[in-house]
């Protein structure tokens, strides 16, 4: 199908845009977002690039988090419309693996960590399809992936910060998903995780897949992601990070908050 | 009739309904007060049903109590001695919440409902008990479940009004501390507060207010006195110390005028009634209080999403791009900003210009001013002329250099 | 021997039935911080029965059960909407919302001439545990005489019924159940109907809170909701273990509970059974209390969630 090709579908009762552009794996055009009479997210439109690796950056309360989850249906938002694939989000949800933020969910609950994994695979086994050794096998496989195989039997509540994020990262993975939105991925893991973590998104970019990840740390932008979103509850830029990444851009969203100092330090696009 | 409740309603207002009816009512008024403002603690702290276990708690400290006192020789209906009883039992529950949720890996709301649970059902087999002693047939312990002030005695009705007014004198003479322990218990501390003395006494006016209401109210109803007035409290101010007194004002108005409601008529059974009161007011407060009020709430939602949606369309105007929200085109064509064959009217062009301009306004504010008071208002709706003075606009014009009209149905493009 | 069948195998399986139709629920209450709601519940039951009676006039049990759980739907749907207009904590709303239906509901009773018949504040809280009897239960071969079950009480086959009804939904909508209740977020992005779980479990509470308060009265039911899924909480790390630990200690905690009501007087010299409802809640205790004290898993261990 060609860009800009006029497609008439329908979500939410409301017309889509012709402009959508269809083969992009992630879309949202002028999302709002709101606790209250506050915007957190205003007017932001974006359209990631296929099987690229995306930083969504922006200070803390600049509605990161938030635009992932309004564009996810998890959070309801003022307007906005999200296509992914091309396709609305009812019907693309099997595409879509997601992980939250670690701090979101109670880590006591009375579970093990090859129970969350399967958690991943819940749309093929559905109510009743009993949990067989090949779901296992691919359960287990995530686990290795995240170097996390040893520990499949251990109650959660027992893991440290960074390995409740890669037991979170595997359930994602046995997901078998197209597109991986993340929340803060690396907020809070030890060195060795965050290795762990980024190999495991790198090789998914090999597999041509898409990685979408909310990012605080300015320090790695370049050396982790190929494409930016830059937000403070309204868009300030996007772009290839070569272009993006730029000291104006991100005086523009961080203000008086970032020191240039630090700027300075960063490995910065010259344009 | 109507006209014979009317003046009951008015004698029993105006305490002219018997020397008991009177008490009842002061009583019952000072009760409501101290439980608003005690409750009031609890309820900033996020402890509301804390009091749901303390009040169901006392149920086995009165049987026990009767059976303590029968046993001794003595009449087990001593209001007094039941009272003293159940503030045992009380403290014994409300150690053991804080024992569940401190020591094991239940959350608090799991050990407050086994407690509660629990610590009652334990009151109910000594209440068979009870009944089966000789003494025991006419105790009339069943009163505390639901209340009752009908034939109560002179020494009761003094008893509740004493308590009323030191729970009263209590809360006024530990209001500071309470507020601060209740608000930021952390900053509390560092001033000097001892904020598990604080907690103590906040727990100690619960569990008073509790004792005392059982006669009157009953302890499956007491909670609400305890919970009801500070949520409705909340809802006519931001400031602690004000929901502490309006919280007060309004469950010592419920007290007082469920009580002389009671005494009026027959079958108005004095602790529903009161709570009924109170709930009223949380009704009339929920729905029409100015600014947290649901009728406010809406208003202000409906008028913030569509000041959003014009924003937007407005935007997309100014940028020439087509618009697609049903909501935006809504918004547009009803306030005369856009003609039905979608082309901008004159005022809407130029409306749209002047957002598009405030737009490079903040962008080139946002590179001048950078400090986050200025560019952390960059919300989408904060307009310009709210956050920089004139002559800082007119500095920030001087950068962009002169205005860019918007295409219009006069044809300005 | 046959003063067991006639006189007390009934009892002990309604109590027991009740018991486990209460605590499958509420593992997931529990578990969802949201064991109050069983409490709120019982509540507002009074006020459903005395509205059916009401309308109906004459006390039968299906418009009263029809009633109280009317009276649990209305009462949900006032605290979430308490909830979110009022931006008030959950517990707030709660004791706001079933301290006044309570409150209207003896005031209804008191107000209608109601002294006639059987409903009242004290068998709303009770039950009638000890009067449920089976007559023709005059010995073991009764239990093949299709004559003398069915002079069984309506209680027993109508509580069986609504506890296969519970553990059937649980085991049907165990992975939905498991899943929104550890990670709602999540669940969400799977297009779960989170909100939509989340109210039918609670209607399974009140479905089960309804139909037990009527053998058993309220105690019971708010125990059941509560202690057996906590103590069962600190005896394992696998939510399956624990909903089995929770179905054994309801059925501990019912069977144990009336025959200490029935035989403990007996034995410490007195002579009158005290009340079965109010001996079970306080068996469930004392269960919790010893895994509080002793249970494997009682203490929270590793990271613990922030914020």
């Amino acid at each position: 199908m060609q860009q800009g090709e006029v497609r008439l579908a329908t979500d939410g009762g409301r017309a889509m845009s012709p402009t959508v552009p269809v083969d992009s794996p992630f879309a949202v055009q002028e999302m709002t977002v709101s606790y209250g009479e506050k915007p957190v997210v205003f007017n932001v439109d974006f359209t990631a690039p296929p099987e690229s690796m995306v930083a969504i950056v922006g200070p803390n309360g600049a509605g990161k988090s938030s635009l992932l989850k309004a564009a996810l249906g998890i959070v309801p938002s003022i307007s906005g419309r999200v296509t992914v694939f091309g396709e609305p989000l009812a019907t693309a949800r099997r595409r879509i693996a997601y992980v939250p933020q670690r701090a979101s969910v109670d880590w006591d609950f009375p579970t093990r960590v090859i129970d969350v994994v399967l958690m991943g695979m819940y749309r093929e086994l559905g109510l009743l399809k009993l949990v067989r050794r090949p779901h296992r096998e691919r359960a287990m496989a995530c686990l290795a992936r995240v170097g996390m195989a040893d520990f499949a039997d251990r109650q959660i509540g027992q893991l440290s910060g960074g390995q409740q994020q890669r037991v979170f990262l595997a359930r994602a993975l046995a997901q078998g998903a197209d597109l991986y939105l993340l929340d803060e991925p690396f907020a809070g893991v030890d060195a060795a995780t965050e290795k762990a973590i980024i190999d495991v998104l790198k090789s998914l970019k090999a597999e041509r897949k898409t990685v979408i990840a909310v990012h605080h740390d300015l320090a790695t932008v370049a050396d982790y992601f190929d494409h930016l979103l830059l937000i403070n509850v309204r868009k300030i830029a996007d772009g290839p990070v070569a272009t993006t990444f730029t000291a104006q851009n991100l005086q523009a969203t961080y203000g008086g908050r970032l020191a240039t100092a630090h700027i300075d330090q960063l490995q910065l696009a010259s344009g | 009739m109507e006209s014979g409740f009317s003046q009951a309603l008015l004698a029993a207002l105006t305490l002219q309904a018997g020397y008991n009816s009177a008490l009842v009512a002061i009583g019952a008024g000072l009760l409501g007060a101290a439980a608003g403002a005690g409750g009031t603690f609890l309820f900033l702290r996020k402890r509301a049903l804390v009091s749901d276990a303390v009040a169901h708690a006392t149920l086995p400290g009165i049987g026990i109590a009767f059976i303590v006192m029968v046993m001794m020789g003595g009449d087990g209906r001593s209001l007094p001695g039941l009272l003293i009883g159940s503030a045992l039992s009380a403290t014994l529950g409300l150690l053991l919440v804080e024992w569940i949720a401190r020591r094991t890996r239940l959350p608090e709301d799991a050990a407050i409902g086994a407690v509660l649970s629990v610590f009652f059902g334990f009151g109910i087999v000594l209440l068979t008990v009870i009944q089966t002693m000789s003494s025991g047939r006419q105790a009339g312990l069943e009163s505390f479940l639901l209340g009752s002030t009908a034939g109560m005695l002179y020494s009761d009705a003094i008893t509740i009004a004493v308590g009323g007014a030191l729970s009263v004198g209590l809360v006024v003479l530990l209001r500071r501390p309470m507020t601060m322990v209740s608000f930021d218990p952390e900053w509390a501390a560092a001033s000097g507060v001892n904020v598990r003395g604080v907690d103590l006494a906040i727990m100690g006016l619960v569990m008073a207010v509790t004792v005392i209401g059982l006669k009157i109210v009953g302890l499956i109803l007491i909670v609400a006195l305890l919970i009801i007035p500070p949520v409705t409290a909340r809802f006519w101010t931001e400031r602690t110390e004000r929901v502490v007194w309006i919280a007060g004002a309004l469950g010592g108005l419920a007290g007082y005028l469920g009580a002389a409601l009671s005494a009026s008529a027959p079958d108005l059974p004095t602790g529903p009634i009161i709570v009924l009161v109170s709930f009223t007011l949380f009704v009339a407060s929920l729905l029409l209080a100015p600014v947290r009020g649901v009728a406010a709430a809406l208003w202000r939602h409906r008028r913030f999403q569509l000041d959003v949606h014009r924003r937007q369309g407005l935007l997309a105007l100014a940028r020439g791009e087509p618009i697609f929200d049903r909501l935006t085109l809504k918004v547009l064509l009803r306030e005369g900003l856009l003609r039905p064959d979608r082309v901008a009217t004159p005022d809407g062009a130029a409306r749209a210009a002047k957002v598009l301009r405030d737009e490079k306004r903040w962008d080139v504010a946002r590179a001048v001013y950078r400090d986050e008071t200025i560019s952390g208002r960059y919300d989408g709706l904060t307009s310009i002329e709210a956050v920089l003075t004139r002559d800082e606009i007119a500095d920030l014009d001087r950068r962009l250099g002169p205005p860019v009209p918007v295409a219009s149905s006069e044809g300005a493009a | 021997m046959d003063g067991f069948l006639q006189l007390d195998l009934p009892p002990i399986l309604i109590g027991t039935l009740a018991a486990i139709a209460c605590a499958l629920p509420g593992n997931f209450l529990v578990l969802r911080r949201q064991a109050l709601i069983g409490d709120a519940i019982s509540h507002v039951v009074l006020p459903g029965i005395v509205v059916a009676f009401l309308v109906t006039g004459v006390v039968a049990t299906w418009p009263m059960m029809l009633g109280a759980a009317g009276a649990a739907v209305v009462a949900v749907v006032l605290i979430e909407a308490v909830r979110r207009l009022g931006r008030i904590e959950p517990g707030a709303a709660m004791g706001v919302v079933f301290t006044a239906m309570f409150a209207a509901g003896v005031l209804v009773l008191e107000q209608s001439d109601t002294s006639s018949v059987h409903i009242d504040v004290e068998h709303a809280l009770y039950g009638n545990l000890e009067s449920l009897i089976w007559l023709s239960g005059e010995g073991w071969g009764s239990l093949l005489d299709p004559a003398a079950l069915a002079d069984l009480p309506p209680e027993l086959p109508r509580m069986a019924a609504v506890a296969a009804l519970i553990a059937l939904l649980t085991a049907l909508f165990w992975r939905p159940l498991k899943l929104s209740t550890f990670d709602e977020g999540f669940a969400a992005t799977l297009g779960m109907p989170v909100r939509a779980i989340s109210f039918g479990l609670v209607v399974t509470a009140a479905v089960a809170a309804v139909a037990a308060f009527d053998a058993v009265g309220s105690i019971i039911v708010i125990a059941m909701f509560i202690c057996p899924p906590a103590a069962a909480r600190l005896m394992t790390n696998r939510l399956e273990r624990q909903v089995a630990w929770s179905v054994a200690f309801a059925t501990l905690s019912a069977v144990l509970g009336y025959v200490l009501a029935g035989w403990g007087p007996l034995w410490l010299g007195g002579e009158n059974a005290v009340s079965a409802a109010g001996m079970i809640a306080t068996v469930s205790g004392a269960i919790l209390g010893l895994a509080c004290l002793a249970g494997p898993h009682r203490s929270r261990v590793g990271a613990v969630r922030e914020g």
